[in-house]
């Protein structure tokens, strides 16, 4: 990544542990905090907690965080693009949709976030929405009803915007 | 409390009383099922699933986590468990890197022992490919961790966390990802592990083992330029027998003395020496800081994962570790030192010092900025009794043989060092005649004795003449963890605390041979060396000849002098700046 990762602000991390009483048992709270923060959660600021708070580690805590999908271990980028791939959607097509995208803002083998920061990119498993299969959301707006040339015709839109 | 109830297994009426599951009742009536994950010492943990059976007909279950109820009938080996045990660990072999011949632990791991007593003759599943393997970790001096070998068990995760109270290995990721790591993929020498290799010692696979010095030690024994001598830690002795069908806890040093000539060293000598050396440095330092008003309470310094656990961790009480370097320490450079002294042939230049040690954290030790280049290798238990098989020694045949003099005679005080409370024991009986000029009468300090889950802290009082020694003794980094903070809280009420980092001490190091499958090996080893305390001649380390000729002859007369000084005190540093924990 060309942005590097910004300082953690310990303060901060201290005042949410404080509202959790700094117990081990309320560590997803706790990272779902600090991912609100920082859009997701820094290698730092597991190290902090997992020092912090009695009875865990470090590496206790990011087993938590990789356990759960609901966690970043990267930094998301400026459009977080989620695609749909639950059943309804995958046999209507999510595969290719997600293929396209990816080809489209460049992403490299195994990545989820783009070298610019711009785009983030992650498959979820059902947003609920099956009727608009296949669904793809960027930045809480949906899609529906995507073409593997419907979501580069909406790429190409955002990156005129930013130009 | 203790109702007797039974219960069918194989349908044999048997009785229990207070076992927690099924799995005790099956092994304390002479039945036994395979397992992984179940490490007696350890927590429950359910994951490997070789320890199923059925009950009733109906169920299958894991006997580890199960309670026991009136009644039930249990089947350990039927028909259907065994195909399903089968079928385990067809699937467990699936993803291992099947590379028995070369492991590490082959001869010594529990996948390859059952696979072998389950018939597996053939896996159905394709073979791990190579560039599948995930990378090796040997960035360390003590311990190589092979992840591809792993079987999800979680004993070294438990043993890090419920030993060391440190969990420096956690599970990463899920599902079929899952997988054992230090934080974020890091090598553990990137990490604060302090390489006690307990986690190795639980392992039950190759995943975890002991980075090997064979080959170098092989290699300098070969070389005619080169003297290499060898000392042996005080709980080789009670544990290396096991290695040869011996009993736990059966003394064989006279044995190992004969095999270490038959090996190729060139001279033989004794740790036990050393802690006697340790001990009268020891016990003057605090006997000092006791009467002169010094840092106090003190903490023994012989553990080198706790002086790390100190150093990484709690760098503001370095202060109070007693600058006396540890046994291994101090021998290595009064050899150098002093050998080309007593023997022709010999200089500082070409002695190479070998230590037989039980403990995989002394690798590191050895390497220390402040004492390196003094022991040039160190070998554990498992190590050297691999070099005994491998060079065809009948080790139960051999005849016992002497130590080599001026450092080979030892006093009880220095054989007790193997278990946890021995080095205090031992400083007492030396600090007491330090202060009194008078011998301790009863010299065996029991409240200090014990190595089981429930002796890992210890006090006791010591009377030294009207003054109230407070003496603190404790078992695993978890324990000291505890008594550092009521440290930290002003509420320490002990003046010497000793430290051994893994459960039981030294006995139970992460280099011995394998002991985690049966909890009462460390008390069967600490016994050993009791039993051979109370029998020798010398059992207080200030009495030890050899230590008062050390003394008069090279070191200055007394305890404390500057040579001794030079030689066997050392330096702690803040290991806490670098490490991953300094975040500001």
């Amino acid at each position: 990544m060309t942005t590097s990762t910004p300082p953690i602000d310990t303060g901060k991390l201290d005042e949410i542990i404080r509202q959790f009483e700094g117990k081990k048992t309320n560590l997803i709270a706790i990272l779902q905090k600090v991912q609100e923060i920082y859009k997701y959660l820094p290698e730092d600021a597991m190290t902090y907690i997992g020092s912090r708070i009695d009875g865990i580690s470090p590496a206790t805590v990011f087993g938590v965080a990789t356990f759960y999908a609901q966690f970043s271990l990267e930094p998301k980028g400026k459009y977080e693009i989620k695609v749909c791939d639950g059943t309804a959607c995958h046999v209507r097509g999510s595969m290719p949709v997600l293929d396209a995208v990816k080809r489209k803002i460049n992403l490299k083998n195994g990545k989820m976030t783009t070298e610019n920061g711009m785009f983030s990119l992650e498959t979820v498993s059902c947003l609920g929405a099956c009727s608009l299969a296949p669904a793809m959301v960027i930045n809480g707006k949906i899609y529906p009803k995507m073409t593997a040339a419907a979501a580069e015709i909406v790429i190409d839109t955002i990156l005129k915007e930013n130009v | 409390m203790s109702d007797k109830k039974t219960l069918f297994i194989n349908n044999t009426e048997v009785e229990y009383t207070n076992e927690k599951t099924v799995l005790e009742v099956i092994r304390n009536n002479g039945f036994d099922v395979p397992t992984f994950c179940h490490r007696p010492d350890l927590t429950q943990f359910g994951a490997c699933r070789m320890c199923i059976i059925e009950q009733d007909g109906k169920y299958i279950q894991a006997s580890c986590t199960m309670p026991p109820k009136e009644g039930i009938r249990i089947e350990t080996n039927s028909e259907k468990v065994r195909k399903i045990r089968k079928t385990i660990l067809e699937l467990l072999l699936a993803n291992h890197k099947r590379e028995c011949l070369t492991c590490n632990k082959s001869g010594n791991c529990e996948l390859q022992k059952y696979a072998a007593e389950y018939g597996i003759d053939e896996i159905r599943f394709p073979k791990l490919e190579e560039k599948d393997y995930l990378p090796v970790d040997s960035m360390n001096p003590s311990l190589v961790r092979d992840p591809s070998k792993c079987i999800l068990c979680g004993a070294c995760v438990r043993a890090c966390s419920e030993f060391q109270g440190h969990s420096v290995l956690g599970f990463v990721n899920r599902g079929s990802n899952t997988r054992v790591e230090p934080m974020n993929g890091r090598c553990l020498s990137q990490v604060d592990c302090v390489f006690c290799g307990q986690c190795q010692a639980v392992c039950p696979t190759g995943a975890i083992s002991i980075k090997s010095s064979i080959d170098e030690v092989w290699k300098k024994i070969n070389d005619p330029e080169k003297k290499v001598v060898v000392q042996f830690a005080p709980s080789v002795r009670v544990a290396l027998g096991e290695e040869f069908n011996l009993e736990p806890g059966e003394n064989t040093i006279g044995k190992i003395y004969a095999a270490a000539r038959r090996l190729g060293f060139d001279l033989i000598f004794d740790t036990n020496f050393s802690a006697d050396l340790t001990i009268t440095e020891e016990a003057n330092e605090f006997v000092e800081r006791l009467t002169k008003g010094g840092v106090l309470p003190m903490f023994t310094s012989c553990c080198p994962a706790w002086v790390r656990y100190i150093e990484t961790q709690h760098p503001e009480l370095i202060k109070h570790l007693s600058s006396c370097k540890s046994p291994q320490g101090m021998l290595s450079p009064v050899m150098k030192e002093f050998l080309p002294k007593y023997y022709e042939g010999y200089t500082k230049e070409n002695i190479v010092v070998v230590s037989v040690m039980p403990c995989t954290a002394k690798k590191y030790e050895a390497i220390r900025e402040q004492l390196y280049g003094e022991t040039d290798f160190v070998l554990t238990t498992q190590e050297f009794a691999k070099m005994i098989k491998a060079a065809g020694i009948n080790f139960k045949a051999l005849k016992e043989e002497q130590a080599n003099s001026p450092f080979g005679q030892y006093s009880g005080a220095g054989t007790i060092f193997g278990a946890s409370g021995g080095v205090a024991e031992a400083a007492v009986r030396t600090a007491y005649y330090y202060v009194t000029g008078e011998e301790l009468s009863n010299i065996d300090v029991t409240p200090l004795r014990g190595v089981d889950a429930n002796s890992r802290t210890k006090d006791t009082i010591i009377d030294i003449k009207g003054k109230q020694v407070k003496v603190r003794v404790v078992s695993t980094l978890k324990e000291a963890e505890k008594s550092l903070k009521e440290l930290k809280a002003g509420k320490a009420d002990f003046h010497i605390m000793e430290v051994m980092a893994c459960p039981g001490g030294c006995i139970n190091g992460g280099g011995q041979p394998t002991s985690c499958l049966d909890s009462t090996i460390k008390e069967k080893r600490a016994q050993g060396l009791y039993e051979e305390d109370k029998n020798l001649e010398y059992r207080k380390s200030h009495t030890n000849p050899d230590i008062k000729k050390l003394y008069a002859e090279c070191l200055g007369g007394k305890p404390g002098s500057e040579i001794a000084h030079h030689l066997l005190h050392t330096t702690y540093m803040d290991r806490f700046t670098g490490s991953y924990k300094d975040i500001k």
